[in-house]
Parts: C-alpha cells; sequence; structure tokens
C-alpha cells in the first residue's frame, strides 16, 4: 500500500511548525512511536529551513510530499531554488564551532543523523532533499 | 497563530539561575534566553540550568545560538546544565556534541542536586 500527501507552504516565519503537523498526523496514522515522531519532525523543521533561508527561490514557496508505504514514511523537501553543493557543506565540530563566530551549519548534520536515511539532489535549478524513516 | 511565543522565567538562587522556557527555541527564542542568560551574567551568575521540559521543539538556529551560551559560559568558568530535555533534543544534543560542554538531566531537582 503507498499513500502520499503534496501540499506547498509559503516562505514564512515558523511554517516549518506547519510542515510538522501534517508530517506528525501522517506518523502517527501509521503508528510510528514518539521518539520516531519527535525525529522526523525535527529533520523535517531541518529541511524547511535549509530552503527557506538558503534557496533564494523566487516563487518563495517549498514544496513538500510525504509518502507512506507498509514499512517506511519518506518525506521530499522540494524548492526551485538556487541549489548548492552538499559536498562543499563542512561537517560541524563544536569544538570549531565554539572558537567560531559563526555557530550555524548544523542542518544537514541534523537531519542526517535522525533519519534513516538522507538524499540530497541538488543543481542550478534547485534542490530536493529525500528523507525517510523506517517503521 | 502558528506557536506560542518563547516564555522565560528564570529563578535566582545564591549559587546558580534556573531558567525555564516554554515554546519553541528557534532564532527569537534563543535570542531570548541569551539575552536573559547574559543579563544574568552581568548580575555575577556563572552557572545555569535550563529546564526545556515546557519546550518541545527546537531548531538548529536555536541550538546555534545556544552554543553562544555556552561559549560565555566556559569563559566565565561556570556551567551549564539542560534538564526537561525530549529524547530526541537530548539526542540532537549529543549528536551535536554540546553535551562534552554541558551536563543533561532529567529533572530539575537533578541537575541543582549536582550543583550542589
Amino acid at each position: 500500500m503507498e499513500e502520499e500527501i503534496t501540499f506547498t507552504v509559503p516562505i514564512r516565519p515558523d511554517m516549518e511548525l506547519e510542515v510538522t503537523r501534517v508530517a506528525s498526523s501522517v506518523a502517527e496514522a501509521m503508528r510510528l512511536g514518539k521518539d520516531k515522531i519527535d525525529e522526523i519532525k525535527l529533520a523535517l523543521i531541518e529541511a524547511c529551513l535549509n530552503a527557506f533561508e538558503h534557496s533564494k527561490s523566487k516563487e518563495k514557496k517549498v514544496h513538500i510530499k510525504i509518502k507512506m508505504t507498509d514499512d517506511r514514511l519518506e518525506i521530499i523537501v522540494r524548492d526551485y531554488g538556487v541549489g548548492f553543493d552538499p559536498s562543499k557543506v563542512k561537517e560541524p565540530k563544536i569544538e570549531e564551532k565554539l572558537k567560531s563566530p559563526r555557530k550555524r551549519g548544523w542542518g544537514l548534520k541534523i537531519m542526517r543523523s535522525l533519519m534513516d536515511s538522507v538524499v540530497i539532489n541538488s543543481h542550478k535549478g534547485g534542490t530536493k532533499i529525500i528523507m525517510t524513516k523506517r517503521r | 497563530m502558528l506557536e506560542q511565543e518563547l516564555t522565560l522565567t528564570a529563578r535566582k538562587e545564591d549559587k546558580y539561575a534556573v531558567i525555564t522556557t516554554e515554546g519553541y527555541i528557534n532564532n527569537p527564542g534563543g535570542e531570548k534566553i541569551a539575552h536573559m542568560c547574559y543579563q544574568l551574567m552581568d548580575e555575577g551568575y556563572k552557572h545555569f540550568i535550563l529546564n526545556f521540559s515546557q519546550s518541545k521543539v527546537i531548531n538548529s538556529i536555536g541550538i546555534s545560538i545556544l552554543i553562544e551560551i555556552i561559549e560565555k559560559v566556559l569563559e566565565l568558568k561556570g556551567s551549564l546544565s539542560f534538564c526537561g530535555l525530549t529524547n530526541t533534543i537530548a539526542k540532537t544534543f549529543r549528536i551535536m556534541g554540546l553535551a562534552q560542554y554541558t551536563k543533561i538531566f532529567p529533572t530539575e531537582e537533578e541537575a541543582i542536586k549536582a550543583l550542589s
């Protein structure tokens, strides 16, 4: 069985929370545990923030697809912005961040740590982040 | 309204201060916590307990501001303890390495006991 929900959110402050509410409802319907749902929510917040803050999307929108299957939940966060090269994003280290004026740059690490898989397809036409959590 | 704006309460004890948050710890939420901590530092406090039991959602920008607070606490040779974290927030702090420079306790009582 496979079902999916697609929706679009405007790039506006705290809109990431609206996205997590939908994902949370879907994950609850799949009877995922509380900790897994919380992990999905936090990873999803980071994927949305990545698009909100860095995409420079002219349409100022982010497109979300949530797919449920028997064994996993897949979430796709897509923007049609400027894209980025994930291989050029430096792995953040707390020792360095404590000494640096720039404390940010944790989003990808959080996503990758909390989800079972994260695939990033990005090019000059935009970015697609595909995150999966197994049941 | 999407989410309640972060509210803070601070309780000052002789040797430490407890800051209890309620709401989303995002950029403005993190800034509020930092502002409160820096005010307390100006008053001479250097040991802090952050009680997040009423804050179930956080993001990396909010956490980055917590790292700024940790940096200042380390400069003062003080301490920062967290309590009331959800399992996911605690896991995230460990993944990011915050747990190396702070302490995480299940409850405020345990955090206070460790300071005594």
